[in-house]
């Protein structure tokens, strides 16, 4: 297959609808978030200030090849980073692509890898204060996700509490670097209070835990951080099967955001074929490995695979099952898929519908 | 075949580009140090506007640390994926066989050379003292 | 057990096994090894009652011995060459098999006695097992983490063409892309040895990015990530790219998470090259010329399916390598290979491969078909 130049934009493609369920919004300056912080922490926030297990508590140590993660395009042009500004949003991204529901996943300040566990629960409740009331009521397209503390399961709790119910928000975030693989107990009550909202839980890519990011060291380049990220969400759907989490918490959705889709087949396979030989270490599982995935857990498409023949990639969505899988963009990042072109197969009218808007709808229940 | 006027040549100095629409097309032009080229402004990976990416070098290496840089701004990474694709010829640098963007036929002419209805529906007043990019769609 | 042909341990005939454990019985084998210092460390310290069982392969834990392959006395599983030679090396008609050791050596903290078990133990078994069956051959096991000793390890048991290969485990202190080991690449290259990479960690760190997993389980299914990650280490850091004729062969690894990983890797590639410009060509091109895979075990319910596809993704029947891992429990019966390959890429798989991964073992087999021609 030669690609020299793509398709114009057919007037079919026009009437996309999308649900992006990857959209990440920035501040245009940190004292947007101060109306929603107490004084304490404003203070905090100035004298201290973000404070994780990483070298740079304000910046990355594997830098990444675009400024700020973004699409050279998005920067606005009255300044702000990228996502900063909901016009911009709305003028390159919501409106040209079909949006008609966008879920917002912040990502600043990292909340739940902050040490001062107190710190990060006033940072989780002001930023979800903050997507409404920057958000939510000027774009009533966009919904947004309940962030949390995660290391302080009680802090957590109250926050999920304090927003259930809540329309403006469809989901509870958690970034995958937790302190400990997430289906430990300790974030059990996480999970109660997930099912008692009725909220599924996004494990989307980020977070710091102090943990290299691969079991046999730090790497040196970015491009051995960005593939890694792939197997840190290998580890959490593995604890999340094999502590038992969706059996006692049989309700319980969760959604893998940005973690790629190659390995879902294989990690599947895996589990199956050795708890064939182990199961008797983890007696609590009644069912394969493999079912519970395929019952509890829904994956985001970005950054989508590209394997050489297309064929591959339908099999991969086969084998993922076609239901399983919700778009999304990751805009303003620098890996951002476009919804007319990031998928280079040829997928039915349905099958793309689906992808593109259907499952999300269903997940999410919305209109 | 038409010839398009589509930029004075002092317009884009070296190192710069213009992006330019013909014929329902957005084009980018770039000035290599005196040589102006044309490409699509749209990546063929997933179609983002190309030529608005950040002009780069080559940078290649014979072992690992040894970092070899040349042929400054010769290069354009596209906004969104970071592909590199080569101004000179339109390919990519990781997948010239197979992935390249479409790069136009180009010349520079001076005013004077230019006939009256190749003037047509240009939005900028055309002199004979000034050279003119001209791309023939 | 089946007597369908397509099932028989014939059809594995002349096959060169890749992945074959054996066990360190105790300290005391390896006391005749040790020097005087040593030796009194070992009373002093009392090591020979440490059990330096790596904690990646519990003795008891199912996967770690075949329940038909369990010695019936108080041995460790793969601690009898008789047992082997039995189970797997006649039963195959193996024409080569080699040894990788897993045992304390490259796991102890104290570089020196690191470096001091594992020159015992590669003594130990060359003469223990490689001088008491001509099929086998064997891996180096070295200190990785002194990279000064690992080589002068290397170097020290090279000269002996039986050992055919240096054995690292996935999760040691170093993503293995790393400069600091270089040296031990630069080794290899010259003197014609594969790396071996296996699954195993030394616990340096968690073993998932997410910290410490609950289940033993969770920690081998999470050896396979710890491929892929090696895997883009060794490709993002140049390694290929500096030492142009080393293979590396991993092992013990899984197999199926590899379509996943060139589709990522070579995407991922194409937007940061800039970054790591010795990385001239795709992640999944380097592979092709640079890794080999062992067989067992094949994640996939279907294993002649699975291993057919990703000869279909990886486009190359040339990168997978014949092992039974024994005494690991991966298969059943004769199975060690899924019915259902195609003979030509089950012969590749058998022997050529290989035959082609281990430029020593190529070489032994020339010189001894030299002979019988002579």
């Amino acid at each position: 297959m030669s690609i020299v130049e793509l398709d114009r934009v057919s007037p079919a493609a026009n009437r996309l609808r999308v649900i992006d369920c990857d959209i990440h919004p920035a501040m245009t300056a940190w004292t947007e978030v101060h109306p929603f912080l107490a004084r304490r922490w404003i203070d905090h926030l100035t004298i201290y200030g973000s404070h994780l297990r990483h070298a740079f508590s304000e910046a990355l140590t594997h830098p990444r090849m675009s400024p700020d993660a973004a699409r050279v395009d998005a920067y606005p042009d009255e300044g702000g980073p990228p996502g900063s500004s909901l016009a911009l949003m709305q003028q390159q991204h919501l409106d040209p692509n079909g949006v008609d529901h966008g879920i917002l996943i912040p990502l600043r300040w990292n909340p739940g890898s902050q040490r001062n566990l107190d710190f990060g629960v006033a940072l989780t409740k002001a930023m979800n204060t903050w997507q409404v009331e920057r958000w939510v009521r000027n774009e009533p397209r966009l919904k947004a996700s309940v962030l949390i503390a995660q290391e302080d399961a009680a802090g957590s709790v109250a926050e999920i509490e304090a927003r259930a119910g809540d329309p403006n928000f469809v989901q509870i975030l958690v970034l995958p670097r937790t302190d400990e693989p997430l289906g430990r107990r300790r974030y059990w009550p996480i999970f109660a209070a997930a099912e008692q909202a009725g909220l599924p839980i996004a494990v989307h890519v980020g977070g710091t835990n102090g943990h290299p990011s691969t079991g046999g060291g730090w790497p040196s380049y970015y491009m051995e951080e960005h593939h890694a990220v792939a197997e840190s969400m290998q580890a959490i759907v593995s604890s999340l099967v094999f502590e038992g989490v969706f059996e006692r918490f049989p309700k319980l959705r969760i959604v893998i955001m940005e973690g790629g889709l190659g390995w879902i087949p294989s990690l599947c396979a895996r589990m199956d074929k050795h708890w064939a030989k182990l199961r008797s270490e983890v007696p609590h599982l009644k069912r394969c490995p493999s079912d519970y995935v395929r019952e509890h857990i829904w994956f985001t498409t970005q950054p989508m695979e590209e394997p050489e023949r297309a064929s591959h990639l339908t099999e991969l969505f086969e084998r993922i099952g076609w239901d399983r899988l919700l778009f999304s963009t990751d805009y303003p990042h620098w890996d951002f898929d476009d919804p007319r072109y990031a998928f280079k197969a040829p997928l039915s009218e349905a099958q793309r519908h689906q992808i593109l808007f259907g499952n999300a709808q269903q997940f999410y229940g919305l209109a | 075949m038409t010839r398009h006027v589509v930029a004075t040549v002092d317009e884009i100095p070296s190192g710069a580009r213009k992006i330019v629409e013909v014929q329902g097309r957005e084009i980018g032009i770039f000035n290599l140090e005196g040589e102006f080229f044309a490409i699509a402004n749209r990546c063929p990976h997933e179609g983002a506007s190309l030529c608005k990416g950040r002009i780069v070098g080559l940078v290649e290496a014979d072992e690992p640390g040894a970092y070899r840089y040349s042929r400054r701004n010769e290069l354009v990474r596209c906004p969104w994926h970071g592909w590199e694709f080569d101004i000179r010829t339109g390919k990519s640098w990781c997948d010239p066989r197979r992935t390249k963007v479409r790069s136009y036929d180009l010349k520079l002419e001076q005013g004077s050379a230019l006939g009256e209805e190749e003037l047509r529906a240009e939005t900028f007043p055309v002199s004979v003292e000034k050279q003119y990019v001209v791309i023939e769609l | 057990m089946t007597t369908d042909p397509s099932c028989s341990a014939q059809r594995f005939a002349g096959a060169v096994d890749c992945d074959l454990h054996p066990a360190v019985p105790g300290m005391d084998v390896l006391m005749p090894y040790l020097d005087d210092y040593w030796r009194e460390m070992v009373a002093v310290r009392a090591l020979d009652r440490l059990n330096l069982s790596l904690t990646s392969y519990p003795q008891n834990a199912p996967l770690s011995c075949r329940p038909d392959w369990k010695p019936a006395g108080a041995g460790k599983p793969g601690s009898s060459l008789a047992a082997m030679q039995q189970h797997v090396l006649d039963r195959f008609q193996a024409s080569f098999g080699i040894l990788n050791c897993l045992y304390g050596g490259q796991a102890m903290h104290s570089e020196d006695m690191a470096a001091a078990l594992c020159r015992a133990t590669n003594d130990w078994i060359r003469d223990a097992w490689l001088d008491r069956d001509p099929r086998l051959r064997a891996s180096i096991i070295v200190p990785a983490h002194n990279t000064e000793l690992a080589v002068a390890e290397i170097e020290r048991v090279a000269g002996d063409g039986r050992f055919i290969q240096v054995l690292l485990l996935v999760s040691g202190e170093l993503t293995l892309g790393r400069r600091q080991l270089w040296p031990i690449y630069a080794a290899a290259e010259r003197l014609g040895l594969a790396i071996g990479v296996h699954a195993g960690s030394a616990y340096r760190y968690a073993p998932t990015s997410v910290g410490w997993p609950s289940y033993f389980i969770e920690d081998y299914i999470a050896q396979s990530g710890a491929f892929e990650n090696q895997l883009q280490s060794l490709i993002s850091e140049g390694v290929f790219a500096k030492f142009p004729r080393l293979r590396v062969v991993m092992i013990e690894s899984g197999l199926t998470w590899l379509s996943g990983f060139i589709w990522r890797a070579d995407k991922t590639w194409k937007g940061v090259r800039a970054e790591v410009p010795w990385v001239t060509r795709a992640p999944s091109d380097i592979l092709r010329d640079h890794v080999r895979f062992t067989v067992q075990p094949i994640d996939d319910p279907d294993e002649a399916e699975g291993l057919l596809r990703l000869v279909d993704h990886l486009k190359s029947d040339e990168l997978f390598l014949f092992s039974t891992d024994y005494p690991h429990w991966q298969f059943d019966g004769d199975a060690a290979l899924p019915p259902g390959l195609p003979e030509p890429l089950l012969q590749k798989i058998l022997r050529d491969n290989p035959l082609a991964a281990y430029p020593r073992l190529a070489a032994s087999v020339r010189s001894t078909e030299a002979e019988v021609s002579a």
